[in-house]
């Protein structure tokens, strides 16, 4: 693909801090290389602002190769901007030509309060994992990572559940901010192993308790967390979240039983 | 874990609005076979069988009761559910592009229900209201199809019961597979066969209703 550069209009969120109202800033940037990615063309930007005496924007970011799941931003309409199963530090300024407007918010639900510009609290993820998104180790030698087999079917399929990053885009992109493929995935990656059995029936329960505890939407099935998640992570882990759910109160199963 | 527990939860009150959802599903079944045999042409004497038999059977007339109670469950869930729903998120985003990662009817159920939930109102207070009522002061049961026939030649009558079935229809495009896919039923091997049978059923159900008052209205029964 040919190389060009391009000159770009930005409106960015601004906010100072939580209880601040916020409100959007228009920014120009010049001379954007088609080759950077989208948090380098930020980079341009903050360090045009620190030569100028303003105030940096503040975005998450930290491996910027596509698997920690610290960027964010919802660029013109969508969680990580465009493409298909990417997150924002992989989308490339490709995407966009010379005279562009791009507007960037941050990731929006009562559960991710903004802790300053396009930087979003999302520890509430956090508290759901340790509501149960855990197995029981005894300390010890470490075990043979291949002593208990595991079907390949559910191996495969725990493997792709777990490919989640917890980056919250199922939450930015949901009509009802619900974090349920977020939920479902870690649930479902430990039901489908053995090491996740002894947990299991407590697990799904304790899990979901908390996430409407934290203030998410309920999940009403409208599939834009699936089409939206840059790991593809696929709706029918919210399908088995629900079987566990169904079937972990048939056997009675909570830590916090009522 | 208490099933009561069980059912507070958002999984658990989207679980509530499956069932009932399923058994309006099958009701809908109910209801669009009797209804259809009024294109029998036949002066509405097969149909008549019919309305009297479920007019008037005990074990009908208790299911009756059932109905309006999962009726009423759904709307109530579906409200409680819209209202957490739309609260979740305080500041709305300046730009969504929505239509690019959902159907607009998966995200309209609230008001494709308020819709229907509308026409259900005018609709049994056209028919089953004043026909239960006849029965209940000993005047027997009311000649249903000489209603229909007398209503639906009124074009606004008609041209509201169509909007209620082009309601109904985008409701259970998404309803329907929705309900099996909060049963977690939609694993990968039959999503599709689900989302298939359930895209037929909007259209064939919804299409059966609406040809009722079309048909009248330009008489193609009398």
């Amino acid at each position: 693909m040919e190389h060009y550069h391009m000159n770009l209009t930005l409106k960015v969120w601004k906010q100072k801090n939580k209880n601040d109202k916020g409100r959007f800033e228009t920014y120009e940037v010049k001379n954007i290389s088609s080759e950077m990615s989208f948090l380098e063309m930020f980079d341009v930007l903050n360090e045009q602002l620190i030569a100028e005496g303003k105030e940096p924007i503040a975005f998450d970011h930290d491996c910027r190769e596509g698997i920690c799941g610290a960027c964010s931003m919802y660029i013109n309409g969508r969680a990580h901007g465009p493409w298909h199963h990417t997150t924002t530090c992989q989308l490339h300024m490709r995407e966009y030509k010379d005279g562009d407007t791009i507007v960037v918010e941050p990731f929006r639900a009562n559960a991710f309060p903004v802790i300053k510009d396009l930087v979003v609290d999302r520890t509430a993820f956090d508290r759901i994992i340790q509501a149960g998104g855990y197995i029981s180790v005894n300390t010890g030698n470490a075990v043979d990572a291949n002593a208990i087999p595991i079907d390949k079917h559910n191996a495969d399929e725990a493997f792709a559940a777990a490919a989640c990053i917890g980056c919250g885009a199922c939450v930015a992109a949901c009509p009802n901010a619900s974090a349920m493929l977020f939920t479902s995935a870690k649930v479902s990656h430990l039901a489908l192993l053995p090491q996740g059995e002894p947990e299991r029936t407590t697990r799904v329960a304790d899990m979901i308790r908390q996430h409407d505890k934290e203030g998410f939407g309920g999940c009403t099935n409208i599939g834009a967390c699936e089409a939206e998640c840059p790991k593809g992570i696929s709706l029918e882990n919210i399908a088995r979240l629900n079987r566990e759910y169904m079937a972990a109160t048939f056997r009675g199963g909570s830590k916090n039983s009522i | 874990m208490s099933w009561k527990s069980y059912f507070s939860t958002s999984v658990g009150k989207k679980l509530q609005m499956s069932l009932t959802g399923i058994f309006l599903i099958t009701f809908l079944v109910v209801h669009a076979y009797i209804n259809a045999q009024i294109f029998w042409n036949d002066g509405g004497e097969e149909f008549g069988h019919l309305a009297h038999f479920m007019g008037t059977n005990p074990v009908i007339r208790t299911i009756e009761i059932g109905l309006f109670a999962f009726l009423l469950l759904h709307v109530i869930q579906g409200l409680v559910l819209w209202a957490r729903n739309v609260g979740s998120r305080k500041s709305r985003y300046a730009v969504s592009k929505r239509n690019e990662t959902s159907r607009w009817y998966s995200r309209s159920m609230g008001l494709l229900g308020t819709l229907i939930l509308l026409f259900l109102i005018l609709h049994i207070s056209m028919f089953w209201a004043p026909n239960r009522a006849s029965q209940t002061i000993g005047n027997g049961e009311l000649d249903l199809y000489g209603m229909m026939r007398d209503e639906f030649q009124n074009p606004v009558i008609v041209v509201i019961y169509v909007l209620g079935c082009i309601s109904l229809a985008w409701h259970l495009v998404h309803g329907f597979y929705s309900a099996f896919q909060t049963l977690g039923l939609t694993t990968n091997r039959y999503k599709g066969a689900i989302k298939a049978v359930g895209v037929g059923f909007s259209i064939i159900v919804p299409l059966i209703f609406a040809l009722m008052p079309i048909a009248f209205y330009l008489q193609w029964i009398q």
